[in-house]
């Protein structure tokens, strides 16, 4: 099994490596459109065949994966910082703030997040940019997954303030900032790294369903999301089977986050 | 208190998004300056959250849900019209999510062997990395009921979260005692590991009511199913407030409720572990 969570961690470096280079490796512009050929079978030159409007299926498969790559794990960012400083407060604190978070996190979970998503994204202006689009996309899904997060955290947090180590510091003087810094926050990093791990897949899965629904990243930029539209107008599986490879690699990156998941919850 | 708060942070959400108040008819030439005047007048109306919210609340307490702005029809109308759909869709969904998921996982659990874990757990996963919306697209591709999607969304979460439950419970030592004491696997298994696991599952069933009703948007939307996730939709592309905040309550007021079910269900069985 260790084998196979490094080959998972493999896949995923050679993967994020290929998108980040994707100025390099790409064989033309994600926007660009080769007018003449439109809807063209895989070629030497066009490795995955052209959409409808004429543009490289591989370039904006690599560029669509840049963004999906990169701005997953930054919303998984925001939203673990989000956890960490709401979830870590009320759970070193306790008393009322723990209440008062308590009944936050509560309120956030009993909330269709999905809902709030489409709501806000659909009230965007009309002429929003496609990087605004893709910003504001990613920013949301970090400011709205916080929550379940933000409880395991404070459990964390609580559980670690009784144990005999804070006890200890204690009693050495450490109290504050001090004992926050150099004792609380070592010692929650496992947590929070495990819920980091986890909000990936779940970010990414969801702009991909928002993208599907028309209401993600904004066009000509390309993310999985929009690239999995295509689909919609695919009328049997052997006539472009090529269309389906950003869904496979969509799969098998998920699929390996989850395995370097499963570490992370040991770690947790 | 939560549905209040969640209608309240719904239309917030919204109401300071950027591109409030713009409305798409704005743009239609044939609407004369006394038309164009009407509509803003009418998105005006909408113009501050707490105006809206107290009047929509001071509307909702005399039954009135309002009227849907895209649709032209009264929202309690077309909820009374939509919700069946739905309740049938996620219904469906949950019971076959659930009769899979738990039956798999008792069946890894119970079998001790690798390779039927290995099996359910890949399929568990490949099913995870699927976005909902892509599953709809691939059952109208096959022709296949599109209802199905919803139960194939929440067995993976119900398989994986059963599982390790189940094999937690498994492993504790009166789990051991009982089948040193030569009792048969099915007797191991429904009184004395299911009714360990039993509070945490039940807490599950609160959590996937919440699941479902999230993969009811793109499955209604996609499968052409009429029910509330796909008037959902439409009420987004339409920036149609009212209808938003409506459903967002709806499915808020569904939510707590299975948590609420699911919470009193399981408290005389954790006070019983007790």
């Amino acid at each position: 099994m260790k084998w196979v969570r490094v080959g998972a961690v493999l896949f995923l470096l050679a993967v994020s490596t290929a998108c980040l280079l994707a100025d390099f490796v790409a064989p033309a512009p994600y926007a660009q459109q080769f007018r003449d050929l439109p809807d063209a079978a895989p070629s030497g030159q066009h490795l995955l065949g052209t959409d409808d409007l004429g543009r490289d299926r591989f370039s904006r498969l690599l560029y669509g994966t840049r963004v999906s790559l990169l701005l997953a794990p930054a919303a998984a960012l925001l939203s673990s910082l989000l956890a960490a400083l709401i979830g870590g407060a009320a759970g070193f604190v306790g008393g009322w703030l723990e209440d008062c978070v308590m009944a936050a996190t509560d309120l956030f979970l009993s909330l269709p997040w999905l809902f709030l998503l489409m709501m806000v994204r659909a009230f965007l202006p009309l002429n929003v940019s496609p990087v605004s689009s893709v910003v504001i996309t990613f920013a949301l899904l970090g400011c709205l997954g916080w929550a379940a997060a933000a409880r395991v955290i404070c459990a964390a947090a609580r559980t670690l303030c009784g144990s005999d180590v804070i006890l200890l510091a204690r009693a050495s003087g450490s109290s504050g900032f001090r004992l926050l810094w150099r004792h609380v926050i070592p010692n929650l990093k496992p947590v929070l790294y495990a819920q980091f791990w986890i909000s990936i897949p779940v970010f990414i899965l969801t702009e991909a369903n928002l993208g599907i629904l028309g209401l993600g990243v904004a066009e000509p930029l390309p993310s999985w999301g929009s690239l999995l539209r295509e689909l919609e107008n695919f009328s049997a599986f052997s006539a472009q089977p090529w269309q389906f490879v950003p869904l496979v690699l969509l799969m098998v990156t998920v699929g390996c986050f989850q395995l370097v998941l499963r570490n992370q919850e040991l770690w947790a | 208190m939560v549905l209040a708060l969640g209608g309240f942070l719904g239309a917030t959400l919204v109401r300071l998004a950027p591109g409030f108040g713009v409305d798409e008819e704005e743009l239609d030439s044939r609407l004369n300056q006394e038309s164009m005047q009407a509509l803003r007048q009418s998105n005006a109306e909408e113009a501050s959250v707490a105006s809206f919210y107290l009047n929509y609340w001071g509307r909702l307490l005399h039954g009135d849900l309002g009227v849907s702005r895209t649709l032209h029809q009264p929202v309690r109308q077309l909820l009374a019209e939509r919700f069946p759909e739905t309740l049938e869709s996620v219904g469906l969904g949950l019971v076959l999510g659930w009769v899979a998921g738990l039956a798999l996982a008792m069946a890894a659990v119970m079998a001790r062997t690798g390779f039927v874990d290995i099996a359910w757990s890949l399929l568990a996963s490949v099913l995870l990395s699927i976005p909902a919306a892509v599953l709809a697209l691939l059952f109208v591709l096959v022709q296949a009921p599109g209802r199905l999607v919803i139960g194939l969304i929440v067995f993976p979460k119900i398989f994986h979260y059963a599982r390790n439950l189940l094999a937690h419970s498994a492993s504790l030592p009166h789990v051991l005692t009982a089948r040193a004491k030569g009792l048969s696997s099915g007797r191991v298994l429904l009184w004395h590991i299911l009714p360990v696991a039993a509070p945490q599952l039940l807490a599950l069933a609160g959590v996937s009511v919440s699941l479902a009703f999230a993969a009811a948007i793109p499955v209604e939307v996609l499968c052409d199913l009429p029910g509330i996730g796909q008037l959902a939709w439409q009420a987004a592309m339409g920036r149609d407030l009212v209808l938003l905040v409506n459903l967002t309550m709806m499915v808020t007021l569904m939510t707590v409720l299975a948590n609420s079910v699911a919470e009193l269900a399981a408290a005389p069985l954790g006070a019983g572990e007790a």
